[in-house]
This record gives C-alpha cells, structure tokens and sequence, in this order.
C-alpha cells in the first residue's frame, strides 16, 4: 500500500492553490508534476558541479561527466537495454522519433511501406509523412474500433514484405488505450521491419523491457515520468543505431575533423551533437530512482484503482459519454457532455482549480474517428487521490448545470 | 454611441457581479441567447483558428459603419464575442482601429485574451482590427 499523504508531501506544487482553491491537477499525460528529490538534483547541479561534459580536464567537468554518464546507466538499467550505448539523450519523445525518422531516409525506397496506428500522437505521424516525402514510401495505417482498441486483423493485411518500418504508441495519449505491442513488434518483425515504439505515455505507468520486447527502438520524454522538461531518451538496438547516419552535425559528434572529410564518434555520442541538456539528464536520471523507490507495480495498482474510481464516478453523470474503453488502459479519460463544447468544461475547472486537458490532444485523426471536436481529458497520476476524484466529478456536474 | 461609452457601460454591468460564478453565467446567457451570424457565412473562409473553439467572423459595410456578425462552437467563447461585437459593431472603421480593449481585462476576463489561451479570440480582435483597417482604405 502507498502512502499518498506522504508521497504528496515529496510535490511542493500540489500544496498551492488556483483560482483561490486547491489544485487538484489532473493533466498528467500532458506533463507530471517533480518531487523535491528532482529539484534537488537540478540545483544541486548548479550549485555545486556545473561544467560542460566529456572535454574538460578540470574536477567540475570530470564531475559533471560522470554524474552524467551514470545518469545514462540509470536510464539503461530502467530500461534493460544491453548497452549504454544504446541510450540516446534527446530533448524529448518527439527529437528521438525525428531523429529516426530522418536517419531512415537514406535508407528506404520508393514503394517501400511505412505502417502507423490510428491513434498515434501528430509528433509520430508527422515525421513519418515527411519521411514518406523524402523518400516515396508509401504510408499505411491500422485502423481502430469504437471501444479504442487497434484492429490486429487489419495489420495482418496491411503487413508485407515491402513493409520498412512500423511505428505505434505503447499507450494512447487521448485514450489510455494500452497496445499490444509485442504482437506488433513479433508480426513486423516477422516481414523484417522495423519497429519504433513511442514510449511517452507507458513510461509514466508501465516498466518497460527493450530486450524482452525485442523492439527496434523506443522513445520516451523525462518530463512525463516525473523528470524536467527538455529531455528524453531515444533507445535503439546497437545494430540500428549503426547503421543510421548522423542527424545531427556538431561538436561532441565527432571523432576527426578535416575540411576534407570528418569521421564521426562512437555510439551514443555519434546522435549527441553540441552540449547537451547536462543538468536535464541528470535529473532524468534522479526521476528514475524517485519512480523506482516507489515501485512501478505499486504506481500501476494504485492508478488502476483511481481509474475504476474515476470511471464509476463520472459515469454517474447524465450525458457524460467516455471515449476509449479498451479493455486494457492506463489511468486516462477522455470524455465530453452531450451538447456542451470540451472547452467550456474545461474553462469552468479550471475556475474551480481544477487542471485538466481540452482539445484534440494533438490526436486529430481519433477525433475525426468519433466525429468530435475533441474531448475533456482527465489523467491521473500516482500523487492523485480519490477525494481529488470526488472534486472533479462535483465541479463536472457544476459544469453541466452552468452550461447546458 | 461611442465604443468607449459602450464599453463603459459593459463594465458597469459586470461591477454588479460579485464573483466570477455570476459572471461566467452572465456570459454562458449571453452566448446562448444571441443569434451572432448568419448561417451561409460559417464559412471555413471565415474561421478564425483558435485551437480548440472555433470562431467564425463576418464583416460588411452599412453607410459609414461597419457591421460585424460572428460565432462560436464554444458557448462561453461566444459570450465574449457578444461582448466584443456589442463594443465594435455598428462602428466607423477607424474608431475599430483606434480602440482599445482594456475594457475586457477590467470585467475580469482579461485571461481569455491572453494570447497563450487557445480560444481564438486575440486573433479574432485582430482580424475585427484587419477588417476595420481594410474597409477604411476603401472609404478613402
């Protein structure tokens, strides 16, 4: 069992108030909150070692290199890649998705087929586009049902030998929807392609394994796992990773220069142009062991019983309607009142204290899918509890008094 | 009436209000009860894109003045446009240009302009701006 007052008490921000009430925050699919073992981490950094990383000679530097590099070992370890190497330092979800992208451009052909999900994120549906622009690879989509679920019969049909790459979220941003992605990446690999999975969901709530899930690559953002913002990982397996061109050119990237010709540096370093975000990572880093001293089997069985709770409760509600009901999801919903815009809702919360996410979610396609402008979308973390539930159903049902 | 005096007037309205329940609920009324636009000009031409409400706008000249019809999907956002169109509509050109909409930050909804809120009214001020800025040009 968790302890949830004194965990709370680990987050400064939930003690403040908004709009003269107590924030309830309830937008963390969107980014989580940082417990004071991470801003200790970020101002230790400037207080006491801050120096730019793998060049100088000096203590500051050295120090700040290794603080650094095992802050890459956390980050493998977590996610039981077999090297460091493997472990790329990004900015985010969407720079190591770019990254890949790009790097594939040199390595496909017209006619070649690239396959995403219906309920992929814009950040991993637009780069494969203008890959598919570059390059005259065709693009393919595994379609949806109604309760949110990806169609596995549909990416059979889909899936040939001419299939390059595939590319899917582990858990859907608008619908909690969590995929079967070790069927996804066992069929890909099954015509030889490649597969990218967008861990920025799953990595909140879900441990994942790179080498038992045999992925190609997988990529995950800090700041929605209780990290900073501005940093992130790219996994890719070693063979990959060497055969992808760099995306970058830059310092750090490089192992000889000449106006004649330039080689370029070893794994990780050859995708780590310029100075990285040295204090980001680190506290990336202090975020994994925060999170792990938790225990992600604890955060699941928790968030699941706050989901349960959540999804009785606002079922209650007359006219409330949830979008994604797949049998299997993360504590997320999206929702709508029937006749009343999301973003009424969400600016009637908002006055209440209550921080929640309006809009499509960056996911249009779904929207389209239900034939709605977008949804309210309520996302739950392990910090959260059942009275903050309790505050969101009461100021919803306000909501739709005020506003139908 | 001058767009100051109306706005003055708008203002002395919503000083009746004693919290923002009262005046969200003022507004929700407004936008519900107000006829903005006609059908036939919800175009996408005249969609202002916000990022998540969208705001329609239309704008024509009657004798000196211009009149200006708009709507929303969003309820609370067509409040505001009510609001709006009471202050600019039926006004010559160059007083559009020249106001300014303070008045809006002193009713205590100064939050829906600011430009970060996704609700498309800044850049709908700004297109009322842009069309009073045109028809100006063809009255010189």
């Amino acid at each position: 069992m968790l302890d949830i007052k004194k965990i709370r008490e680990d987050f400064p921000i939930l003690s403040r108030e908004v709009n003269g009430k107590p924030l309830v925050y309830f937008d963390n699919a969107a980014t989580s909150q940082t417990p004071k073992q991470v801003i200790d981490a970020i101002v230790d950094y400037y207080e006491n070692y801050n120096a730019n990383i793998h060049r100088g000679v000096h203590a500051l530097s050295q120090e700040a290199t290794d603080k650094y590099e095992i802050a890459r070992q956390k980050i493998q370890k977590h996610f039981n890649a077999k090297n460091s190497y493997e472990i790329i330092f990004t900015s985010g979800t969407t720079h190591g998705i770019n990254l890949v992208a790009s790097g594939f451009t040199s390595l496909l052909e017209k006619g070649d087929e690239i396959i995403v999900s219906a309920m992929e994120h814009h950040s991993n549906i637009v780069p494969w586009q203008m890959l598919c622009e570059r390059t005259g690879a065709v693009l393919k989509v595994i379609p949806m049902n109604q309760q949110g679920e990806l169609i596995m019969e549909k990416f059979s049909e889909i899936l040939s030998p001419k299939t390059k790459l595939v590319f899917c979220n582990h858990v859907s941003n608008a619908l909690g929807t969590i995929n079967p992605i070790e069927k996804i990446i066992d069929m890909a690999h099954g015509v030889g392609a490649a597969v990218l999975i967008d861990g920025a969901q799953a990595a909140p709530h879900i441990k994942a394994d790179v080498q038992a899930l045999d992925v190609d690559f997988y990529v995950v953002s800090a700041h929605k796992m209780c990290g900073p913002t501005g940093v992130g990982m790219l996994y890719g397996k070693e063979e990959w990773l060497n055969k992808l061109p760099p995306y970058q050119g830059g310092g750090e990237m490089i192992a000889e220069v000449t106006f004649e010709k330039t080689t370029y540096a070893e794994l990780p370093h050859k995708f780590e142009a310029g100075t990285p975000n040295i204090c980001g990572g680190i506290a990336f880093g202090a975020a994994l062991d925060y999170m792990n001293s938790i225990g992600f089997a604890n955060i699941a069985e928790y968030e699941h019983e706050l989901l349960e709770y959540a999804t009785q409760e606002l079922l209650k509600i007359d006219g409330l309607k949830i979008y994604g009901n797949a049998e299997h999801k993360t504590a997320v919903i999206s929702f709508n009142i029937e006749g009343v815009h999301p973003y009424d809702i969400g600016t009637i919360l908002d006055k209440l204290g209550i921080a929640v996410r309006t809009g499509h979610h960056c996911t249009q396609p779904i929207m389209d899918f239900y034939g709605i402008p977008g949804t309210v979308r309520a996302s739950f973390s392990f910090y959260n509890t059942k009275e903050e539930i309790d505050v969101l159903v009461a100021g919803v049902e306000r909501a739709k008094n005020m506003l139908v | 009436m001058k767009i100051k005096e109306i706005q003055e007037e708008i203002v002395d309205e919503f000083s009746m209000f004693d919290d923002w329940m009262q005046r969200y609920e003022y507004m929700i009324e407004l936008g519900k009860s107000l006829p903005m636009i006609d059908e036939e000009y919800k175009t996408d031409d005249n969609i202002i894109k916000g990022c998540q409400s969208k705001v329609w706008v239309h704008a024509e000249l009657d004798g000196d003045k211009l009149v200006f019809t708009a709507d929303s999907d969003a309820i609370i956002t067509k409040g505001i446009i009510a609001i709006l169109i009471r202050a600019f509509s039926n006004q010559k050109p160059q007083d559009i240009i020249d106001a300014d909409t303070d008045f809006i930050d002193e009713i205590g909804l100064k939050e829906h302009l600011s430009p970060t809120r996704a609700n498309g009214l800044v850049s709908m001020i700004k297109q009322l701006k842009l069309y009073a800025i045109a028809y100006q040009t063809q009255l010189n």
